[in-house]
């Protein structure tokens, strides 16, 4: 309920206003958004801090993108087909990785996205290399939607953003969502009360893939194109950034985190190129001064003992 | 009677060491066993390959008359052994309640749910049973980080408990307690097991308690089995007083 009144909302707004700028920020809110939500369901929820979540935000935007370029089939299969190779990826990239623990989990993760952004780079026939996919990527209409229109293109990005962080929120409520916390909070007692630990992991960065991949499908749709640096380790580092700015600990943190980090990102640029100088002091008084992310600390406050 | 539990020649090596030394020892249906020893003396370890955590390098462990010796952890526990831990092992950011119901859901094989709300309505009953009966339910709503050092003792034995496990492991459910809390937690042991009649068998430092509450006890030194019996016979064994009681039990045996 509350997700389809923000969501009318801010297409209401949005069409109130009818600025440009607003709409770019928001598609990048809601594009990131969705993206650092989709990493929080490991880092947060799971306890599986992985490096290498850009991976499965390029990836599906190169295979929406390719599958577009073919011109066979239409946008919605396009895009579902996407989410379903992203997903096989994770499965496999997400079997090999969750054997391992810890900081061994996070770097081959880290491993795996720079081994796809290396392919990426070198099949130039086929990715374009480091010009990114050429060509743009084609918008047949579909249901009467045309997303050649800058638009719809913004009502159906908010219409999934929305849609998906209810699943998300949904999924991390249920009893599989508090099977990730026992997952995180105390894996061995998990394992010592029956559940299967691995297999809940596994699905974990499954889930985080597929929306991770939908984040980027929806960035391939806004910039009509896709880029090397979507699966560089930058962009899993950002969201990292995002996440701890936000707040791990709260289902929205990673939403807000994304506001400030695409605001900041946006100021500072406006005024120096050291923007990254700026982002790492932000992150260290975060860090250091409140231990906790902003959402965090304000449901602490709020929470009785 | 035939056993509930049986530990046939069982083996562990850790490296040169063996943790477990041909152990055989049975566990009669709803009996309540002590299992002592001093530190080093297998006690844990010895749990720990009947749980499945580790895997043993030989023998067999019996449950009901078949061998899950190197079965998963995860499968034994669906066979019916609960386990708690020597250091309260929980976690910290779940409520008293929530706890419990997520330990339910998992034995229960419901935690693959991802369109319904926790705790689902069965689960939440069921918890509220459990708290009950180790007497939590002040604290349903407390977080588990949040419990005192007792009422996380309790905690885990409640995790345990909730599994409805006809064998249960207890860790040393005393360890690092005042004597008056002490007696508190191993008076609410007590109890489930007399009100439940399921074969437990707990792992104790205090001879005081071991005396008066256990029906048998098994006496462990150096990954073997020194002593079986009742606590009268094992009071009065020499090897024992001389391993690890000393001679003030000894000379206190009326």
């Amino acid at each position: 309920m509350l997700a389809l009144l923000a969501c009318v909302l801010t297409l209401l707004i949005a069409s109130a206003l009818g600025s440009k700028p607003l709409i770019d920020t928001l598609m990048r809110l809601a594009i990131f958004g969705l993206y650092a939500v989709s990493l929080n369901i490991l880092v947060g929820y799971t306890g599986l801090v992985s490096f290498g979540h850009a991976m499965f935000f390029g990836f599906g935007a190169y295979a929406f993108g390719l599958l577009m370029q073919t011109g066979v089939t239409s946008l919605p299969a396009a895009a579902l087909a996407s989410l379903a190779l992203s997903a096989a990826l994770a499965l496999i990239v997400g079997a090999l990785c969750i054997r391992l623990a810890d900081i061994y989990f996070s770097f081959l993760t880290l491993a795996f996205q720079m081994l796809l952004h290396a392919v990426i780079l070198s099949w130039v026939s086929l990715t374009g290399g480091d010009q990114g996919l050429q060509g743009g990527i084609p918008r047949p209409r579909f249901l009467g939607i045309n997303l050649a229109d800058p638009w719809q293109v913004f009502v159906v990005t908010t219409v999934v953003f929305f849609a998906s962080l209810l699943a998300i929120r949904t999924i991390l409520q249920s009893p599989f969502g508090y099977a990730l916390r026992m997952v995180r909070d105390n894996a061995p007692r998990a394992a010592a009360l029956g559940l299967p630990v691995q297999r809940y992991k596994l699905a974990a960065f499954v889930i985080a893939g597929l929306f991770g991949a939908l984040a980027g499908i929806l960035m391939a749709l806004y910039v009509s194109g896709a880029y090397p640096n979507f699966a560089f380790w930058t962009l899993s580092g950002e969201g990292m950034f995002m996440i701890m700015l936000g707040g791990i600990g709260v289902f929205l943190g990673p939403v807000l985190g994304a506001a400030i980090f695409l605001l900041l990102n946006d100021t500072v640029t406006r005024f120096t190129e050291y923007n990254g100088m700026v982002m790492g002091v932000v992150l260290l008084v975060v860090v250091l001064g409140l231990r906790q992310g902003l959402l965090d600390v304000v449901m602490a406050r709020l929470r009785p003992r | 009677m035939t056993a509930h539990l049986a530990i046939a020649d069982l083996v562990k090596h850790f490296g040169g060491v063996v943790a477990t030394d041909h152990v055989t020892l049975d566990f009669p249906p709803g009996s309540l066993t002590a299992v002592i020893g001093p530190n080093g003396a297998g006690k844990s370890t010895l749990f720990n390959l009947i749980t499945g955590r580790i895997r043993p390098d030989g023998g067999q462990v019996l449950l009901d008359g078949a061998d899950i010796a190197g079965l998963a952890e995860t499968a034994i526990v669906a066979r019916g052994i609960g386990r708690a831990f020597q250091i309260a092992s929980l976690f910290p950011s779940f409520t008293v309640a929530e706890s419990l119901a997520a330990a339910i859901l998992a034995h229960r094989r419901q935690t693959h749910r991802m369109l319904t709300r926790f705790p689902l309505a069965a689960a939440r009953g069921r918890a509220d049973e459990v708290m009950h009966l180790v007497g939590l339910d002040a604290h349903a709503d407390r977080l588990a980080q949040h419990l005192s050092h007792g009422d996380q003792k309790l905690l885990d034995i409640a995790l345990a408990l909730a599994l409805d496990p006809g064998v249960l492991l207890l860790d040393e459910p005393t360890a690092g307690m005042g004597r008056d809390e002490r007696w508190q937690i191993i008076e609410t042991v007590h109890r489930l097991w007399s009100a439940r009649r399921m074969t437990m068998i707990f792992i104790e430092h205090d001879m005081d308690i071991v005396f008066k509450i256990a029906q048998s006890v098994r006496v462990l030194k150096y990954g073997r089995v020194l002593a079986e019996g009742t606590p009268a016979e094992i009071r009065d064994n020499d090897e024992v007083i001389a391993a690890y009681l000393g001679a003030r039990y000894a000379k206190a045996a009326p």
